[in-house]
């Protein structure tokens, strides 16, 4: 999975590409908020869902949080276009 | 013992913080920090220090920074500063108060949340998210923002809340349950004939006065008002101000009568100072009487706002008060508002100022 440096610049020693066991977008952002405790709320809010200006990516495709990800996927995570 | 004043700036793009020693004359700029993110709010704790900021980006959410360093590094935090599962999410937290070991973040939508570990986690007031008139909230021009939260620093079972455009909101029992506060203000922009509601006026900065009293200052939307009975009735003060219109309310450190406001041209006439002449207006008799202040301070053809927590006045003697505005000044006044200097500009959009003196 690819991280956006705007992310991992908010905790301390992650890195932009870090491997996860396949399984949902959910459980893959589980599995970096146990990690790095606090990403899921900077990724996710309460509705819950991915935030409206982040967007994950699993093999090309935009993917909510229950969307699955298969054994070696390329998972990308982006900040959209956004600010003033 | 001489001391030593941070101004904490919050702004558009980050926390600032300017550092000046007691004679307030010559000040040092660092920032901006915490990410760059938009940061509504920043109070600092004067037991220890610590600074936190209230804030919310687009992407990643609303969070409170937290600095135990002076501002050198910051950590953040959103652990439990959300609505339940379905309900619209916190955009961002949008102002903190502390006191009596418990930090306060008030959020959009409108709510508020309390830590007892420092910011690392907070929980709802649930008293105020479950008030019978919450759904019938309407949101202000910068949404349903819960923006000042005012602590008893006597008491820590008072607390007063205001809410754009809830109004004031008062708990004298911690929290656990609240009634609007709110008679005697104008509500103009409903229909003639319910201009005085229980709730739904456009508050936008309510503040304490210093001492033991039950003083409270706000200015609103539709006028600025001051309270002796802690909010129970709010007689008009504005008689002798420029306008009725404005946004930040500074009270004095020490001095109960005395008040700082900055005054704008009007709802609907482009939210600046009038006549793009800036001035600082003070009382000193509780709103009786006011005078204009513009020593210092551009002399005309300035057309810059003052936003709701972007005013502050210190502990010195004589009292230093200061501004943030939204062309990226900072304004500072070392004798209590009677001249003027510009002490930062070309910062971002300024959201908000507040003091923290220390041991130099």
């Amino acid at each position: 999975m690819r991280l956006p440096a705007s992310l991992t610049a908010l905790f301390s020693g992650a890195p932009r590409v870090v491997e996860l066991p396949s399984g949902s977008v959910s459980e893959l952002i589980d599995a970096l908020d146990a990690r790095w405790p606090g990403m899921r709320d900077r990724l996710c809010d309460s509705s819950p869902a991915v935030r409206r200006h982040v967007n994950v990516f699993v093999n090309g495709a935009r993917a909510r949080l229950d969307g699955p990800v298969p054994p070696a996927a390329d998972v990308y995570i982006l900040t959209a276009i956004s600010g003033g | 013992m001489p001391g030593k004043v941070k101004l904490l700036v919050g702004s558009k793009k980050g926390v600032f913080i300017l550092e000046s020693d007691e004679r307030r004359r010559s000040w040092r700029l660092t920032g901006p920090f915490c990410e760059t993110w938009p940061i509504h709010h920043v109070v600092g704790d004067r037991r220890d220090g610590a600074i936190y900021g209230a804030g919310g980006n687009e992407w990643f959410g609303p969070a409170v920074w937290k600095s135990t360093d002076g501002g050198v590094s910051w950590t953040h935090s959103s652990h439990g500063l959300a609505y339940a599962t379905g309900e619209t999410p916190v955009k961002a937290a949008w102002s903190v108060a502390l006191a009596h070991g418990r930090l306060y973040a008030g959020v959009e939508p409108a709510g508020l949340f309390v830590s007892h570990d420092g910011g690392a986690s907070f929980e709802p007031v649930q008293g105020l998210r479950d008030h019978p008139t919450r759904p019938d909230w309407q949101p202000g021009g910068a949404g349903l923002i819960l923006h000042s939260i005012v602590l008893d620093p006597d008491d820590p079972q008072r607390i007063w809340v205001a809410i754009s455009a809830a109004g004031v909101f008062y708990s004298g029992d911690g929290g656990a349950t609240w009634a609007p506060r709110n008679k005697g203000t104008r509500a103009d922009f409903l229909p003639e004939g319910q201009r005085y509601p229980e709730f739904g006026q456009c508050v936008h900065c309510l503040v304490k006065a210093p001492g033991r009293g039950d003083r409270l200052y706000q200015q609103n939307h539709c006028g600025m008002y001051r309270s002796d009975d802690g909010g129970e009735t709010w007689v008009s003060v504005e008689e002798g101000l420029p306008s009725t219109f404005g946004f930040p309310a500074a009270a004095h450190p020490r001095d109960p009568e005395a008040l700082f406001l900055f005054p704008l041209n009007g709802a609907e006439q482009g939210r600046f100072a009038p006549q793009g002449r800036p001035a600082v207006w003070k009382t000193t008799d509780g709103g009786a009487h006011w005078r204009g202040r513009s020593a210092g301070l551009p002399q005309g053809d300035a057309f810059f706002g003052v936003l709701r927590q972007a005013m502050a006045t210190d502990t010195l003697e004589p009292a230093g008060v200061y501004f943030g505005a939204g062309n990226g000044s900072v304004y500072a006044s070392a004798d209590e508002g009677e001249s003027w200097m510009r002490i930062a500009e070309n910062l971002p959009a300024i959201s908000s100022i507040e003091t923290l003196v220390v041991d130099a």
